[in-house]
């Protein structure tokens, strides 16, 4: 065992050094995750068959590490090819049986998934089951429940100039399609879109997050298990793994992470004409008006930040901005929430997810201590580097040039901006770049219209937050710096489809007017029918326009 | 000339800056925003189009030689229809959409808000360059954008008119032309917009994605690539020949999107075809097509050179069975027919775009889908001739292209139900109708709640209580419901 433990090590190290160059590999957290896949070792020692995929594991983290390269992605890219022309994906019935099997899969592993959720994020088991296992679930119930429905071409009407004909829109795969996925939900982001990859008909190759590895090859295992491997493969790695799949000709590239990688993606994309999805993230605003129900507010607000990876989502709340009188009793409101929910001493708390890697946890404790922000620490502020902890922090007044207020902080900090009236927040927030979800909490139906109205964000919510998320019928997606292009439910069909517009006519209804040579009568004719009058049309049809 | 040299002196990426700087300023004031400020303008450029029919037509008799018939039916009265429709309908196409909502959120509303994006850039193409100019810009009011265009430099007349006109007619703090070639659309693309529309080829589409992802920015491309027709046997031959001929050359010259590339039929068929098209070409345009007004010139020089170049390929040139006469001053090139060219050859490989028709014969007529799928790149358009049913469901189910006609060509542009729009090597994204809307629209997701209805299981602390209702919920198990309520497991 120890020996194996030994091998594991020192690919450990290997894949340190490629993540150093995305500037995540700090000392620690190498240190972190040399302690993590030895628990994984004498986690899985125990049976065989986990042995193996321990082993597994290894090997195809070394073999990744070593080779996969260009050629390997080339000949990858080309293999799934073969498989799309041969028009395999396209069957209704392959996609019905991947899609069931996925969700086969789901449920037979739902305690590996928590636990290697649990490895890489530290998070609880409710939150895995709430916020990735069921709603990865749902959506893969949801595409088998409507994928024949979804696939139905669409009928639509025709007009007198092609008159007589008829018309439909058919839904078709594209083809070969790249998913990128990222870390803070890395079983959800990276199998929703592979849903609606399959469910659309298209080969995939998925590359999941290597700032989770666990779940990442857990991913990587159980596709190969359950999934057609003709059509449907995992790609773990990094930075040199993603660019040699990025140097591939796809037909869609769907990516989920920052807007620093969403910019390369984008350009790697346009060599090949590629279209993309980028689901990106931002600061995400929540306005308060005083007049809300203090209690209810300050709950969802705790659940849209804390118990939601503990800040570390892309739709999570990123600040808040009330008025100066009311903001003392929203501070009192979320701190009896808080403790709550997460006890006298939040550090001891099993209910929040811990900070992903100490590249991250320095980030946040950056932002915490810069000189004008560290003294507006309202609420918490306890931090624990050893188990990349910090306690639920409310700041207040932080000055909106501090870096907090300018970057997206994706962690458990939550500055509070306070205006004097609710409306100047409006100004405030679009001044920013526009984010993924803004979410206004209101009694007054008026200031939600102006709300909805005037504040761009990918999606927004009234009286709560992040649950837009869960209504399958809602676009997901940003707009500007948040993203391009959406899914969830039949918008992720349509993500990875192409709208074919199919115009069927006969060989009846041929109008001389249409061809040469163009004489001053059919040009007369022609613009009476299209200006539409009548009495020109009937001189026209008469023929007493002279040629 | 000199108005030339001036210009290309003047526009810079500073004055773009200003440019942009003076847009985003009425943008974000809110004026485009109103469904007033967007009727009106669109009624002003209805008005300017229907005010201006004989200068319109003659810029594009000055910049392609079109023919006025061609002129008025593509251009001026797609155009029209466009605005048109739009006014019709933005009512409806503002309007909120209203989504269902589920349990999980109970109670509560959904819609979908579509709001403009922003300031949004058209850059165009010289084939059509008063219809796609305009019927881009067109969709960016509709959905309430500041807009700029930038049309072609390949044709002047009509780029300079169309800056005259939109000046004259439209609110020129929201919407402007600027005119120019590669550096003043490079200093455009320097700045950050909130949408690129481009219409026109591959190559210069990859610039402009890559311009457009520094600054995340969404693109529809409106690309080209050869599209192909197939000839079944047993259709009314003289019909099909007609409206390949109106595709082809009776779409400016060849010199479109979605005219016909290539047809491709079978060898029994080939010779028939070719009578016809014989037959039927003369009709049109006479017995010296060279001298016919009804036929668009090539733009210019260097496409004439290119095309030329095309036809004097060593493998190609012996293959020419029908026209072939050119004008190098007048840049005029007869209705060309090729019977049987290799697949290799320099024609077989690039987009056409003027007037040489390469015939393709396979022994199958099905054998065509394979001969259009193993280009490996996706035209913007294919149509196929053909009385037989299963060949038409074939056809859908297996040729991958912007949009299909079946007997017919390019018939499709003009139904505004029917998105338009590459896929592949042929572009991104859809316009025309409600696409145009929703192109220039971000789809907006609103969810409302109300402070009722707060379910304990969603906050911490995570008991197992909370985790057993919560999978029995999920699960739909009635018992298992009953019992974690109960408080049973």
């Amino acid at each position: 065992m120890i020996i194996v433990s030994a091998g594991l090590f020192k690919d450990c190290g290997r894949c340190f050094k490629s993540s150093s160059i995305v500037g995540v590999g700090l000392g620690d957290t190498l240190a972190y995750r040399h302690t993590y896949k030895i628990n994984q070792v004498s986690f899985s020692s125990s049976i065989p068959s986990s042995y193996y995929c321990c082993a597994t594991l290894s090997k195809t983290m070394e073999e990744a590490k070593q080779t996969f390269d260009v050629d390997k992605a080339a000949v990858l890219v080309k293999e799934l090819r073969k498989t799309f022309s041969s028009g395999k994906t396209k069957s209704y019935e392959w996609r019905m049986s991947q899609l069931e099997s996925i969700s086969k899969m789901i449920d037979e592993k739902e305690k590996e998934i928590i636990e290697a959720l649990h490895k890489d994020l530290s998070k609880p088991e409710l939150e895995a089951f709430i916020s990735e296992i069921s709603m990865t679930k749902s959506s893969c119930k949801l595409a088998l429940k409507e994928l024949k429905h979804w696939m139905m071409p669409k009928k639509v009407e025709t007009s007198m100039a092609t008159y007589p004909s008829s018309a439909k829109i058919v839904s078709e795969p594209l083809g070969v399609v790249l998913v990128i996925s990222t870390w803070n939900f890395p079983f959800l982001l990276s199998l929703d879109p592979v849903i609606g990859a399959i469910a659309a008909g298209n080969a995939v190759v998925l590359k999941p997050s290597e700032i989770a590895p666990a779940t990442s090859s857990l991913l990587a295992r159980l596709l190969v298990e359950y999934a057609d491997e003709s059509a449907i493969r995992v790609v773990e790695g990094a930075v040199a793994e993603t660019s040699a799949l990025l140097e591939q000709k796809w037909d869609k590239i769907f990516f989920t992470g920052g807007a620093r990688v969403g910019r390369i993606v984008m350009t790697a994309a346009a060599k090949h004409l590629t279209p993309v999805t980028l689901e990106l993230g931002g600061k995400c605003p929540v306005l308060v008006d005083s007049n809300v129900d203090l209690q209810v507010t300050a709950r969802r607000i705790v659940a849209g930040k804390w118990a939601c990876n503990n800040g570390q989502a892309c739709i999570g709340v990123d600040y808040i901005i009330t008025t100066k009188d009311f903001a003392p009793q929203l501070i009192d409101a979320l701190r009896s929430v808080l403790e709550e929910c997460f006890g006298k001493d939040p550090m001891e708390s099993k209910d929040r997810s811990r900070i992903v890697n100490s590249f991250h946890f320095m980030r946040l404790v950056n932002l915490l201590d810069e000189d004008k922000v560290s003294d507006k620490i309202v609420v918490g502020g306890q931090r624990d580097r050893s188990h990349l902890q910090i306690a639920p922090t409310i700041l207040l007044d932080v000055p909106d040039d501090s870096r907090i207020m300018q970057e997206e902080i994706f962690g458990p900090l939550l500055p509070i901006t306070t205006v004097e009236k609710l409306e100047d927040a409006f100004d405030m927030i679009n001044r920013k770049p526009k984010a993924l979800a803004a979410y206004l909490f209101s009694d007054d139906e008026q200031i939600e219209r102006k709300f909805v109205q005037n504040v761009s964000a990918g999606g927004i919510a009234i009286n709560d937050t992040i649950l837009q998320l869960t209504v399958p019928t809602l676009p997901f997606g940003g707009v500007g710096e948040s993203g391009m292009g959406s899914y969830h439910g039949k918008f992720s069909f349509d993500a990875f489809s192409h709208n074919k517009a199919v115009l069927y006519r006969s060989f009846a209804g041929e109008s001389p007017t249409r061809y040469p040579p163009y004489t001053p009568g059919k040009q007369k004719q022609m613009k009476a029918l299209i200006s539409g009058d009548v009495f020109n049309i009937m001189l026209a049809l008469l023929g007493w326009f002279k040629d | 000339m000199a108005r030339e040299v001036e210009k290309k002196a003047v526009f810079d990426t500073d004055s773009a800056k200003e440019v942009v700087k003076e847009l985003r300023a009425s943008f974000v004031a809110g004026k485009t925003k109103s469904y007033e400020w967007r009727v009106a303008q669109l009624k002003a450029l209805l008005k300017m189009t229907e005010e201006n029919e004989p200068q319109i037509a003659a810029a594009l008799r000055d910049d392609l030689s079109k023919p006025e018939l061609e002129s008025y039916i593509y251009e001026i009265a797609m155009l029209k229809n466009s605005c048109r429709l739009a006014l019709k309908e933005m009512k409806r196409w503002i309007m909120p959409e209203k989504a269902k909502t589920s349990l999980t959120t109970f109670p509560s509303s959904a819609e979908i808000v579509s709001e403009p994006l922003g300031v949004v850039l058209v850059i165009s193409a010289w084939n059509y360059p008063f219809l796609l100019s305009l019927d881009p810009v067109v969709g960016a009011i509709a959905a309430g954008n500041a807009v700029v265009l930038k049309p072609s430099e390949i044709a002047p007349a009509t780029a300079s008119l169309l800056a005259k006109l939109v000046a004259n007619y439209l609110d020129s703090s929201c919407i402007k032309v600027v005119e120019g070639a590669v550096s003043e659309t490079s200093a455009l693309l320097e700045k950050k917009w909130d949408k690129i529309f481009y219409t026109g080829n591959g190559r210069v589409a990859r610039i402009v994605m890559a311009a457009a992802a520094k600054h995340l920015t969404p693109v529809v491309l409106e690309l080209g690539g050869k599209s192909p027709v197939i000839v079944d046997s047993g259709i009314n031959l003289q019909v099909a020949t007609r409206r390949i001929i109106a595709g082809k050359w009776g779409c400016n010259n060849g010199q479109a999107c979605i005219s016909p590339d290539y047809i491709i039929t079978t060898k029994d068929y080939a010779p028939k075809l070719l009578d016809s098209f014989k037959r039927e070409l003369e009709q049109f345009y006479g017995k010296n097509p060279l001298e016919s007004k009804d036929l668009s010139r090539i733009v210019n020089s260097n496409h004439f050179a290119r095309l030329s170049k095309l036809l004097d390929e060593d493998k190609v040139s012996g293959k020419i069975v029908h026209g072939g006469e050119r004008d190098k001053n007048n840049l005029k090139i007869a209705p060309t027919i090729l019977l049987d060219v290799p697949l290799d050859s320099l024609i077989m490989n690039e987009e056409i775009f003027g007037p040489l028709l390469p015939i393709i014969m396979v022994d199958k007529v099905e054998d065509s889908f394979d001969v259009i799928n193993s280009s490996g790149t996706k035209p913007l358009a294919a149509y196929l001739f053909t009385n037989k049913e299963k060949l038409k469901e074939k056809f859908v189910a297996t040729v991958s292209a912007g949009g299909l006609v079946v007997n017919d060509t390019t018939v499709h542009l003009a139904e505004h139900t029917l998105p338009f729009g590459g896929v592949g090597d042929s572009g991104m994204g859809a316009y025309h109708g409600k696409f145009s809307f929703d192109a220039f629209s971000h789809k907006k997701a609103v969810l409302y709640r109300g402070f009722a209805c707060d379910a304990f299981v969603r906050y911490p602390p995570y008991t197992r209580r909370k985790l057993r209702l919560l999978q029995a919920l999920l699960g739909g198990s009635l018992l298992s419901i009953i019992r974690a309520l109960l408080g049973w497991s």
